[in-house]
């Protein structure tokens, strides 16, 4: 535009330094409700957890709160392991074996309980021991139910992640043909999504009864009677499974959903012009399907990864951890000790952790899936 | 996708069978749930064993029902339910959608680190931060219908007002808000407009979309929260359905009964979904296209 010499340049840029103040400040104002808010629920509570991982904070304790450092965290990760020679005659020198012809070994509670030769090895518990030749190697642990919680939360991510990223592709290609009421089976798949996990876990405890539950009434009905029941969520060899079987056909409906609304961005010209080619089915999923999908399998990869670290509810409701700590999770974990154990500090620990292997493992598939330019 | 056959019925056929087996085993829980909150007890364990299980076979009546609602004040956990997640829904939308304007559409220095913080705290689950929550809101002071008090347990605030805001939807409107032409934002300042004239006439009316998502996702996180409700309502007044649950699983634990009120309490979420079917899955849709 131009301008008339009497007009200056300075009230317009003075003007135009107040509207960018005005703007700043209705940002600041309109942003504030949701930062206030978020700041005092989901922030400050995350600040406390933090803060109360490095003390001794119980609910109710007689004792002053003190700062204890590290602690928290050693107490919940010190991994060691540690050897045992077999036991062998002290006159003859040869090692001892049993009527099995096992070697014995001394009992480990000699190193572990208040040996003053070994104190590195004090307080900590036995979580997996193996043969190794002669010797018997333990795998010990500061906090053994720890332990097995993260192992059992990598596991059941490890294994859901993929699994229903991949059913839930099969079924968003088959919930995308051009056939008549193909909207009610959409809607039909979608349905355990909108429905409350506690109200879905009670029902599959029926579905997993170890007497006459609906799976085992199945199984035994496809092969005649010959399959001996089984007790899904009393077995430690079963539970976790069941639990990851229950948990993928909740949420798959919800995942489907997202790789159809990917499908559908893809343009049906591409398979018309791979299907004059003389393109198979297979080579038109290979080049224009799955292409076309990468972002979206790049979001439904982090997400069901942040939900899968969540494990909580199912637990809560069906096996409580159990059995034998099968089914324990890191979600589970902290809430129990923090809430009904009162003991915030191991609890709050317990998040902060999570919350940095969560964090690690986002960014880690961020880097590892990012757009690779040539 | 178009899958190959020997003749097309038989394909379309086999498409029907497969689509039709994979409903089936969406569907068979929730058949199980409302057969059997018709059965007496007894003969509700019993058919697990067979296909009964799923037919309303042998006998049929409500009593379960009106055990439930005998053992249970059904009618206010369903009142308290549908009021909290009713305002919490509005408030969530009205507080999300304007922030998410404020971080789609103006410029204010912090911006982005303020809004990468908020993406972050999408990884924390919350159960984790449940119990300094719970430390936290039994701190803070309230004014209510008796007056001044410290403290929010066993009330309808500490409910509510925790989970207006949520990273989630502010990140929807904000994408949503930022794919919205410049000229528009552009064409109301001439006018004279204020921001926030600009966010309630000219961005709210077209936003129907991402106003139906974040109110579906926030309907179902709300009406389905379970540990919340049951850590801070103490008293009966101000208790959910899901908290309900536990009434049943106390003395004598009668499956039928518990059948009946699992029916109760998933049916205004199932009638809310099916009506709104297509809103529903187009909406949780529309969080992935933009990747």
């Amino acid at each position: 535009m131009p301008q008339s010499p009497l007009e200056t340049a300075m009230p317009v840029g003075l003007d135009h330094f107040k509207d960018k103040q005005k703007e700043a400040l209705a940002g600041w104002l309109m942003a504030s409700p949701a930062i206030l808010l978020l700041l005092t629920f989901l922030i400050l509570p995350f600040l406390f957890a933090f803060y109360f991982s490095f003390t001794n904070q119980r609910l109710i304790s007689p004792n002053p709160t003190e700062w204890v450092g590290l602690r928290n965290f050693s107490r919940l990760l010190t991994v060691r392991t540690f050897s045992l020679e077999p036991v062998a005659d002290p006159t003859t020198g040869e090692l001892v074996r049993d009527e099995k012809g096992a070697f014995s070994y001394p009992s480990l509670r000699n190193y572990t309980r208040n040996n003053p030769d070994y104190p590195h090895l004090d307080g900590l518990r036995e979580w997996r021991s193996w043969n190794w030749g002669n010797k018997r190697v333990y795998l010990l642990a500061s906090d053994v139910v720890f332990m097995k919680s993260l192992a059992n939360t990598l596991l059941f991510v490890l294994i859901v992640a993929p699994l229903q990223a991949g059913l839930a592709l099969i079924l968003a290609i088959l919930i995308n043909q051009p056939l008549r009421g193909i909207n009610v089976f959409r809607t039909i798949y979608f349905m355990p999504v909108v429905i409350s996990m506690v109200v879905i876990a009670l029902l599959w405890r029926f579905i997993y009864d170890g007497n006459n539950g609906l799976l085992n009434s199945l199984l035994s009905l496809i092969t005649f009677g010959a399959f001996e029941p089984i007790d899904w969520l009393g077995n430690p060899n079963t539970a976790m499974g069941a639990l990851i079987a229950m948990s993928i056909w909740q949420a798959v409906g919800f995942h489907m959903v997202i790789w159809l609304s990917g499908l559908q961005t893809i343009p049906s010209v591409l398979y018309e012009a791979a299907s004059v080619e003389g393109a198979n089915q297979r080579q038109q999923f290979r080049f224009i399907t799955w292409p076309g999908l990468r972002n979206t399998a790049v979001l439904i990869l982090i997400v069901i990864t942040i939900q899968a670290f969540g494990l909580f509810t199912q637990i809560n409701v069906m096996t409580r951890g159990g059995p034998l700590d099968s089914t324990q999770s890191i979600v589970f974990q902290a809430f129990i000790r923090g809430f009904e154990k009162q003991d915030i500090a191991g609890g709050s620990a317990i998040s902060v952790l999570l919350f940095i292997i969560v964090l690690v493992v986002s960014l880690v598939q961020r880097y590892l899936t990012r757009e690779r330019r040539l | 996708m178009i899958l190959k056959g020997s003749s097309p019925r038989t394909s379309l056929f086999w498409r029907y069978t497969v689509l039709i087996l994979i409903a089936l085993i969406f569907i068979f829980p929730i058949v199980f749930m409302v057969v059997s909150s018709l059965k007496p007890n007894l003969q509700l364990l019993s058919d697990t064993s067979s296909l009964r299980a799923f037919l309303p076979v042998g006998d049929i009546s409500l009593n379960n029902y009106i055990d439930a609602f005998k053992r249970v004040p059904i009618g206010l956990f369903m009142f308290n339910s549908l009021f909290i997640t009713a305002v919490t829904l509005i408030l969530g939308i009205f507080v999300n959608s304007l922030a998410g304007f404020s971080f789609a559409i103006l410029k204010w220095p912090g911006k982005m680190v303020v809004l990468s913080i908020l993406i972050a705290t999408m990884i924390v689950p919350f159960e984790t931060i449940a119990v300094p929550l719970l430390l936290i809101v039994n701190k803070l002071p309230m004014i209510g219908a008796k007056g001044f008090k410290i403290g929010w347990l066993d009330t309808y605030h500490v409910q509510i007002i925790p989970f207006i805001a949520d990273a989630f939807g502010i990140f929807l409107f904000t994408q949503f808000f930022r794919d919205i032409p410049r000229e528009l934002v552009e064409a109301a300042r001439i006018d004279g407009a204020s921001w926030f004239q600009i966010y309630r006439r000219v961005f709210m009316p077209i936003a129907g979309p991402v106003v139906a998502t974040a109110a579906i996702l926030k309907f179902l996180a709300m009406y389905n929260s379970y540990l919340w409700p049951l850590m801070v309502s103490q008293s009966e007044q101000y208790r959910p359905v899901m908290v309900g649950l536990q009434y049943f699983f106390q003395l004598n634990v009668a499956w039928g009964e518990i059948m009946a009120y699992l029916s109760i309490i998933t049916l205004p979420v199932l009638l809310f979904y099916l009506w709104l079917q297509r809103a529903f899955i187009e909406s949780i849709a529309s969080t992935g296209v933009k990747g």
